[in-house]
């Protein structure tokens, strides 16, 4: 219940400050201009798709790749909206007005997290928006879309939950944001380092956000990649409360 | 028994800011916090309001362990950090409906609290105003309803009247007086006439340890001193005056002005046989005037008096 609280007035101060809505139009923007860049793709393969047998439908090459760069553009932009959560907060000096009012420090976070979270739903829903619309004047795969809505919000998800706990370790927002995007970028990339070693392979590509969304995108929802997210998210907020936690003992 | 303190350390490091700290509160008190700069008021005032962890030492707020039960603890307290904690992008009524809400209160309740802690700060004008745009005084008030909006037994004020104008000043007094009938007041200044006028008992803390803890009239005693400012016309016979009882010595402070500093016994006044002999011997009374401690004077006296 405190956590709502908590979340509510997140959610409005994110809406209050130009930042959310600016993000918002500039997301909007460039995904639109992919979305459209994919119908022209789309309408010169056509002629081609159709004499194939077992060809790739509008689904696979309108909304896969519209997530997939998705993905990539909000790893640029959720630093920026997780940054402030606790740091400038902490720099304010009103997190005291949390630490002494009857919530718990799980709550401050979770409430933080949820937060956020609102807003980055309400971006789920204007990208998945775009193909929607598709839907006017042809047939869409919906277990395919869905699986693509699914594996960003879960990808958002984990995000947001590096973003916060990056911005718990900070003093200033700035560090937040260049700490969480190194964070993230590191998390995408981390499978690029081909090797012989299968072992080392293993366990890298296992840690590789990309390949995990990927493996949803494609309309692969398995246990492995969906419990990957949601260990990561986990993972990172304990670690957040724990951080915060200690900001009453040391400080 | 509202606030009850026993023990209190904390360490940053390897510096120690709080020793051997006790500290006990009873409804209707309001306690006057004092100290010189880095004595370790904030920190003790952070620890009783569960925003810092004792190194050692038990906290019960109520009753309540604040270090076993936070959440139920701090339902009874309400805290004015040094810096008020506000959020310049929300407006005063949504600030509070905020901080009341972390508290649990909603609806009529939640109103209520809201019209009443405005009313009693004088903040009745700018509920919707913003606050980063409000000036430094309204933001101090605003920080003090934020405290007192779920009218809780204990409130603890670290340094609530700074950056405020004189009338300001007077204002937020009455207020803590006010509040001092119904509630435990804890509040930390380093204006002495400020402990005067509002507190019923002052505690003195000196780097960290706590070197007075008494009745405000024991301050009053503290802050005797046991020497007059005498100013007169003609310049006076130095022999004559310390020949009175109870005068110990005198000292010229200024030569051609006749201003001496009269030092006598602690206990006694002699100021009325001054004045009769200056009157008697013609030498034009200007001026004669208790000296009183400032503050640091009163912290070296009892720190000194500690180590004798």
């Amino acid at each position: 219940m405190n956590a709502l609280v908590i979340a509510a007035r997140e959610l409005r101060s994110l809406f209050l400050s130009p930042l959310a809505w600016c993000i918002l139009a500039v997301v909007q923007l460039l995904l639109a201009y992919i979305f459209l860049a994919q119908i022209e793709y789309f309408q010169m393969l056509q002629p081609r798709l159709a004499v194939l047998s077992d060809s790739p439908g509008v689904t696979d090459l309108i909304a896969v790749p519209l997530f997939g760069n998705a993905g990539v553009i909000l790893l640029l932009v959720v630093p920026l909206l997780t940054m402030r959560l606790i740091a400038e907060e902490r720099r304010n000096r009103t997190l005291s007005l949390l630490f002494s009012a009857p919530v718990s420090v799980g709550e401050i976070v979770l409430g933080k997290y949820l937060g956020v979270m609102a807003l980055l739903g309400l971006m789920v829903l204007m990208i998945t928006a775009m193909p929607l619309s598709l839907s006017l004047g042809t047939h869409l795969d919906w277990g395919k879309l869905a699986a693509c809505v699914l594996a960003l919000c879960l990808l958002l998800a984990a995000f947001a939950a590096i973003g916060l706990f990056l911005s718990t370790l900070a003093s200033q927002p700035v560090v937040a944001a260049v700490g969480s995007f190194g964070a993230l970028l590191l998390l995408w990339i981390i499978d690029w380092s081909v090797t012989i070693d299968t072992e080392n392979e293993k366990v890298l590509g296992y840690l590789s956000l990309l390949r995990h969304y990927e493996n949803l995108t494609k309309g692969l929802v398995s246990t492995v990649d969906v419990s990957y997210f949601v260990l990561l998210i986990a993972t990172f907020l304990i670690l957040s409360i724990r951080r915060l936690d200690y900001d009453r003992l040391q400080k | 028994m509202l606030i009850d303190a026993r023990n209190l350390y904390r360490f940053y490091g390897d510096t120690c800011a709080v020793a051997d700290l006790s500290l006990s509160l009873e409804k209707g008190e309001i306690l006057g916090f004092l100290g010189p700069n880095g004595a370790g008021k904030s920190t003790t005032m952070q620890m009783v309001c569960g925003n810092l962890a004792p190194s050692a030492g038990e906290i019960r707020i109520n009753g309540i362990d604040l270090l076993d039960r936070p959440k139920e603890a701090k339902r009874h307290l309400g805290y004015l950090p040094e810096v008020p904690p506000l959020y310049r992008e929300l407006t005063v009524d949504e600030y509070l409906d905020y901080c009341g809400r972390l508290h649990g209160l909603t609806g009529a309740r939640l109103r209520h609290a809201r019209d009443e802690a405005k009313a009693r700060c004088g903040l009745e004008q700018v509920g919707r105003r913003l606050i980063g745009n409000l000036s430094k005084g309204f933001q101090q008030r605003v920080g003090i309803a934020q405290a007192i909006l779920h009218t809780p037994p204990v409130v603890v004020l670290d340094e609530p009247t700074v950056g405020l104008d004189p009338i300001q000043i007077r204002e937020i007094r009455g207020l803590i007086r006010d509040l001092g009938r119904e509630h435990a007041v804890l509040l930390s200044t380093h204006i002495l006439p400020e402990v005067q006028t509002v507190c019923s008992r002052v505690m003195i803390i000196h780097r960290g340890r706590v070197a007075l803890n008494a009745p405000i009239a024991e301050l009053e005693r503290h802050m005797r001193a046991s020497s007059l400012i005498l100013a007169t016309r003609r310049p006076v016979d130095a022999g004559q005056l310390k020949a009175l009882s109870g005068v110990h010595d005198l000292e010229v402070l200024d030569e051609p002005n006749h201003r001496y500093q009269v030092y006598h016994d602690r206990d006694g006044n002699p100021a009325e046989a001054i004045a009769r002999l200056v009157v008697e011997k013609g030498w034009g009374l200007l001026e004669l005037t208790p000296v009183r401690h400032s503050i640091e004077e009163i912290f070296v006296d009892i720190t000194r008096q500690e180590a004798a």
